[in-house]
Order: structure tokens, then C-alpha cells, then sequence
């Protein structure tokens, strides 16, 4: 459905197998329907034919483009009202020493830098104690060293308890540094380019072989990776 | 130099703003005017303040006025509950729901229009002289005023939030309680302002066509007697008891609500 009400073919013939407890990076141009296909796959959007073979139940974590903090709760607040009823508050307090928010617990989000709201987002969408974690060009808008700190945290509390995660972005090198099963998308209607599997464990890729890579695919799909 | 002065001029502001100098002063000042245009006119008619304070000192002590006040109060009370509740029920609903909305605005806007006389005299005749139709008749001079709010309330809540609470499978009641109560509290609060002052005003409309008692059958009493000390005793007596309110009450209790505000309101 269009911003005018009119309906658009946003994706089409789409179809994607997520592998357990791997990374799926979605890489596309902007427009080209990647979070509305977010949108469907975490259920909150049903204006479309298909299926999505994942429990309605399911519990779900979703970082946002934003953070999407409540900001009439605290930090801990946040946190707590979405949390699995297995998390406890030992549980709270670890996950957020592990992403640096432990002196953020007790303050409001509108004290918070983005970076620093980033972080509670991450924490949230971890405390779920999600089946299927959900990222919407979650570093977007952030500085690069900032961005890439919280890359490397991602991947640290993600390593501590594998989860089958789909990711969006338009970031090559994230994508890369990131990606177990890497799509690439073609514009409207969204269709699936290519799938390229990286098999490196992320916490081995270094610079040099990210850039390497990314030459790689810079070769084979320009359309994709000129101008990333 | 018109720098620094600006600076100075914030600074001082602020301090005095700290301790409310200024609303007293300002009250002060008025009682002063009062006080002069009693002594000049001499008359009946115009009391100073110092006989309409012995009248209501008298009057708290050996008569009834605290009765009386007690029993308007009352009816405030229950008016602005009966009036929030109802009004805000319907205004939520015709803010998310375009089709009720277009069903009920033409009537919203009779009901907006409608003289709160003709509310109150058409109550009474169709339900009888009684407390409840004397309360029912006050809220139902409130409702549109907070049915308009809260729609707008309604209508202004961030899809992106709500969007959130679902992905994160929120339960309705976690969901209405810390996602869609906390961006309405501005629309209550507006509504509440608005709606105590009107509430007693028309409380005492009521009281003066059909009740036996209260602060508007005393006035109406007093007038015909052209008792001025007493019309000017109670107003004054009621007129404290909604400061009292508005300052004890409603306004420790926005600050709460918008403590996670940077800026407290």
C-alpha cells in the first residue's frame, strides 16, 4: 500500500529459507520493499499473499531504524515490560553491563544519545529471549566508529546465544562483517539477485578480508555495491 | 552589553519565579483596589474584603457554609468523573474509528452548541428534580469538550510505538497502560484544566433551578434578599477551595506524569 492509498506491488515472488541460529543479511537498494518485508515476516503486516512459516507466537526481538524507546519509562523499564518471563533481573543486569547501559538503567530515554538509545534497543530486543531477532538497519545514522562499536557488541551478545536473525541494511561492509547468508535484492518489484553464503565465522573476519570480499562482489554485482 | 543585560534580567526571573512572588503581589494588589473602592462608595452594595471575610468566618463557625460547599464540591466531584469517564470512552473511540466518527461528529456538534440551560431545564423536566439528574445534566454539558480532546489525543498517537508493542507482543492491557495512557496524559490534563472550571460554573446553575442546597441555592437566596456580603462570601469561599485544588492537586500531579520530560512542565 502506497503513502496515496494506492496499492503497490512492493515485493514479489520472494522467497527466502532462513537457517537456524544463522545471520541473514538483506541487501538492497533503499525503496526496494526490505522492511515491509520485515514488517510481514514479524507479523505486523498482513496486506500481502504467501506465507510465512514462523509461529504467530513466536517470540520476537525487533530493533527499529529508531530505537522506539517509550520515553515516560526508564531504561530498565523499557526492557523489563517486553521481556521473556524467564529473564530475570540478574539476567537484566548482565545483558546490560554487556552493552554498557548499566548506569543508563534508572534514567529516561531523552536523556540518552542515539548511540546510547541504540544499545537499550539491543538489550530489548535481546531480552525477549527472542526464537527470531528482527533488525532494521539497526546502526543507521550513527557515526561510523560508534556504528561500529555497536556492530561488535551485536555480535557478542549474538554469539552468546545463536538466534536465527534476519537483518536489513544498504551498508556493504555490515553486510559482510555480519552475514552468514548474504541476499542480495533487486528493485521493484523486490526480487532475490543472489544468495552468497560466507562461511568465515564473523569473529574471524578481519578488515582485509572484508575488503577483499567486498572487491569480490563489487566485480560480480555492480548494481548492488557501486557507490556503498 | 544587551547581552548580559538579557542574562541578568532570565537569572533574576527565575529566582523569583521560585518562590511565587509575583501571583501574590498581584492578588495583594486587587484586594488593595477592592479594599479603596469599598471605602470610597460607602455602599450596601459593594462590601469591602474585610466584612466579606468576617462573613465567611462567621458563617464557617455558626452557620452553614462549609455544609454548603461541601455539598457543591461534591457534585464537582462526581460531574468531572462522570464527564472524563464517558467523554473520554467516546473520544478514544471516534479518533481510531473514522466510521463512528463520521456517525457521532454531527451530534458532537449539537451537543457542543446546545446552551448548557437547555441541557439542565429539559433534565429536569424529563427526569425529575434529584441529585442524579443534577449531576448527569452538569456532565453532560462537559462531555463534547472532552470528547473533542481526547479524539484529537487519539488521532495523534505514534504509530511507530504502537508498532513496537505489537512486534514485542505486548498484552491490550500493558499495551493501553504504558504505550497509549502516557501519550494521552497531555489530552487528559487539558481536558481535566478546562473541564473543572467549567464544571463548577454550571454546578451552580443547577443548584439555583433545582436543588435545595449547595453553593448556587445559596446565592440564589442571597440575591434575592440582596444580600451582597453573602453572594461575595461564597464565591470567595468556593473560588479558594478550586485554587486549592488546581495548586495541592493538579498541578503536583502533572508535574509527576512529565517527570521523564527534560524540562518539567
Amino acid at each position: 500500500m502506497g503513502a496515496d492509498g494506492t496499492e503497490l506491488t512492493a515485493i514479489r515472488d520472494f522467497v527466502l529459507d532462513l537457517k537456524p541460529e544463522s545471520m541473514t543479511v538483506l541487501m538492497g537498494p533503499s525503496g526496494c520493499g526490505k522492511t515491509t518485508l520485515l514488517r510481514i515476516i514479524a507479523h505486523l503486516d498482513d496486506r500481502f499473499i504467501g506465507e510465512v512459516e514462523f509461529p504467530n507466537d513466536a517470540r520476537i526481538g525487533f530493533m527499529f531504524q529508531e530505537p522506539r524507546l517509550l520515553p515516560w519509562r526508564t531504561v530498565r523499564q523499557n526492557i523489563e515490560l517486553v521481556a521473556a518471563p524467564s529473564f530475570t533481573a540478574d539476567d537484566l543486569d548482565k545483558l546490560a553491563h554487556a552493552v554498557g547501559i548499566t548506569e543508563m538503567l534508572p534514567r529516561y530515554p531523552l536523556e540518552l544519545s542515539l548511540g546510547l538509545a541504540r544499545r537499550v534497543a539491543l538489550a530489548r530486543a535481546f531480552s525477549t529471549r527472542p526464537d527470531l531477532l528482527l533488525l532494521d538497519e539497526p546502526f543507521v545514522s550513527l557515526d561510523e566508529k560508534t556504528a561500529d562499536r555497536l556492530r561488535r557488541l551485536l555480535l557478542e551478545v549474538w554469539s552468546a546465544r545463536p538466534t536465527t536473525a534476519v537483518m536489513v541494511t544498504h551498508n556493504a561492509r555490515e553486510a559482510i562483517l555480519l552475514a552468514d547468508q548474504l541476499v542480495l535484492l533487486a528493485p521493484r518489484p523486490t526480487h532475490v539477485a543472489a544468495i552468497e553464503t560466507i562461511d568465515v565465522p564473523q569473529a574471524e573476519r578481519d578488515p582485509k578480508m572484508i575488503e577483499a570480499l567486498h572487491t569480490d562482489l563489487l566485480e560480480r554485482f555492480p548494481a548492488n555495491f557501486s557507490g556503498l | 552589553m544587551s547581552v548580559t543585560f538579557a542574562r541578568t534580567e532570565t537569572g533574576r526571573s527565575l529566582r523569583l519565579s521560585r518562590v511565587p512572588w509575583m501571583p501574590i503581589l498581584s492578588v495583594a494588589g486587587f484586594v488593595l483596589v477592592w479594599f479603596i473602592g469599598a471605602e470610597i462608595a460607602q455602599s450596601r452594595l459593594l462590601p469591602g474584603p474585610v466584612a466579606v471575610l468576617e462573613y465567611i468566618y462567621d458563617e464557617s463557625l455558626h452557620g452553614n457554609l462549609l455544609t454548603q460547599l461541601g455539598i457543591t464540591l461534591w457534585r464537582v466531584v462526581a460531574s468531572f468523573f462522570v464527564a472524563m469517564i464517558i467523554g473520554s470512552a467516546i473520544g478514544l473511540i471516534m479518533g481510531q474509528m473514522p466510521a463512528v466518527n463520521r456517525v457521532l461528529d454531527p451530534w458532537l456538534i449539537v451537543l457542543l452548541n446546545l446552551p448548557a440551560l437547555v441541557i439542565i431545564i429539559l433534565a429536569y423536566v424529563w427526569f425529575g428534580l434529584s441529585e442524579a439528574t443534577a449531576i448527569g445534566a452538569v456532565a453532560l454539558n462537559k462531555i463534547p469538550n472532552v470528547v473533542v480532546t481526547l479524539r484529537e489525543g487519539a488521532r495523534a498517537l505514534d504509530p511507530a510505538l504502537n508498532e513496537m508493542a505489537r512486534a514485542y507482543r505486548m498484552s491490550p492491557w500493558s499495551k493501553f497502560r504504558n504505550v497509549t495512557l502516557p501519550q494521552l496524559q497531555p489530552y487528559f490534563a487539558a481536558a481535566s484544566r478546562s473541564g473543572i472550571s467549567l464544571i463548577w460554573k454550571i454546578v451552580l446553575v443547577v443548584e439555583l433551578l433545582g436543588r435545595p442546597n449547595g453553593v448556587g441555592f445559596e446565592l440564589h437566596l442571597n440575591f434575592q434578599l440582596f444580600n451582597v456580603i453573602a453572594i461575595l462570601g461564597y464565591t470567595l469561599a468556593f473560588v479558594a477551595v478550586m485554587l486549592a485544588i488546581e495548586y495541592l492537586l493538579v498541578q503536583p500531579l502533572e508535574r509527576y506524569s512529565t517527570r521523564w520530560r527534560n524540562k518539567p512542565v
